[in-house]
């Protein structure tokens, strides 16, 4: 991250708060995002434009699932579950749901620890946030092989409108790629973490430059949005 | 509060004014609510409420949990209002988009219906 170039004034003015600082952050010839450095800044507008994606995968499923003339399968039943001689409707998603709550708290306290310098805390939430990704993406597996044992395809099922197959794989699929992703990332920086990157000011491989310790956050920023987009999904697929 | 506390400390440090450090007993408490929250919405299921009243609940939990998490879990909340509003207005013209498709998507209902007879 190179410094922005300094100007004593603008390090020593009090920044103006609520309205007046937004229309001040936004005018003329400036760095906008005046206290988020770049690889923040960066991270929210690439979350920005996922919203966007994730938003037209819902939008197409609800087009679909209005405009249908057959009969949505209940999801209520359709992920529902025999655990010990009980049916439980929709247990896995709830489970699934708690899976990923969890890994956010870990994560937050991650950034927390992070920001404290505690290099070895940071690393381990860091590791069982990653676990709690990998476990939600094994349980989607399982989902998804019990669906496709059970006659789900993109093109048909036996409960109902064909559009649910096609609708199920792609918001899931879409987002189980995302959790992949998300756990490799944190992988990779727990590991930087770990070996004391940030503490030694150790070049990054590609960059060449040093790392600090706001990459923990960067990668918790996406993780959020992880978590943030299933919270959507539970909502409109599962539960509506 | 203890969230002063915690900018007051990080003023101090001064070189890293970006960096977030707010106490963990915040972390903890919206982790819990959104344990709690999360029980909610799975109840309405499981209690099977059908109807305006399931859908909005399913909606009033969910927007609390993005909020909680947007807020609390990504910072947003000690953001400065450039950055929020950049990030947070967008999403919302989504609601256009949502209305347009409702419109189109009862004209399809409409056409199949007339077209391929009842129940098509």
């Amino acid at each position: 991250m190179s410094a922005p170039i300094k100007n004593p004034a603008a390090e020593t003015l009090p920044r103006p708060a609520g309205l007046a600082g937004l229309a001040a952050d936004w005018a003329s010839d400036q760095r906008t995002f005046k206290n988020v450095s770049w690889g923040k800044a960066m991270m929210w507008i690439f979350l920005l434009s996922d919203t966007f994606i994730f938003g037209c995968f819902l939008l197409a499923y609800m087009s679909a699932r209005m405009s249908t003339t057959v009969p949505w399968p209940n999801p209520s039943e359709v992920f529902a579950l025999e655990i010990g001689g009980t049916h439980m409707p929709l247990i896995l998603i709830a489970i699934m749901t708690f899976v990923l709550i969890s890994s956010s708290g870990t994560m937050a306290m991650a950034v927390n620890c992070g920001y404290r310098r505690d290099r070895k805390k940071t690393a381990i939430l860091m590791l069982v946030t990653a676990l709690f990704g990998a476990t939600f993406v094994g349980m989607q597996a399982f989902e998804w092989s019990k669906l496709i044992i059970e006659g789900v395809r993109p093109w048909g099922n036996p409960w109902g409108a064909a559009q649910f197959g096609s609708s199920f794989f792609m918001i899931t699929g879409f987002h189980g790629t995302h959790v992949t992703i998300g756990v490799i990332f944190l992988l990779i920086v727990a590991r930087k973490v770990w070996r004391g990157d940030f503490d030694t000011e150790r070049k990054g491989f590609f960059t060449s430059r040093k790392g600090r310790y706001e990459i923990v956050e960067i990668t918790g920023l996406y993780w959020h949005f992880v978590d943030l987009v299933w919270v959507f999904i539970f909502a409109f697929f599962y539960l509506w | 509060m203890a969230h002063a506390e915690a900018h007051a400390a990080q003023a101090v440090h001064g070189a890293h004014a970006e960096q977030q450090q707010h106490p963990i007993k915040l972390y903890l408490l919206v982790w819990g609510l959104l344990f709690v929250l999360s029980a909610f919405s799975y109840l309405v299921d499981y209690f099977g409420l059908q109807g305006m009243l399931r859908w909005s609940l399913i909606v009033i939990f969910m927007l609390l949990k993005a909020g909680l998490i947007v807020a609390v879990f990504m910072h947003m909340a000690w953001e400065r209002l450039a950055l929020i509003y950049a990030i947070i207005l967008p999403p919302l013209l989504v609601l256009v988009f949502v209305a347009l498709m409702v419109w189109e998507s009862n004209y399809v209902l409409f056409t199949r219906l007339v077209f391929f007879g009842s129940g098509g």
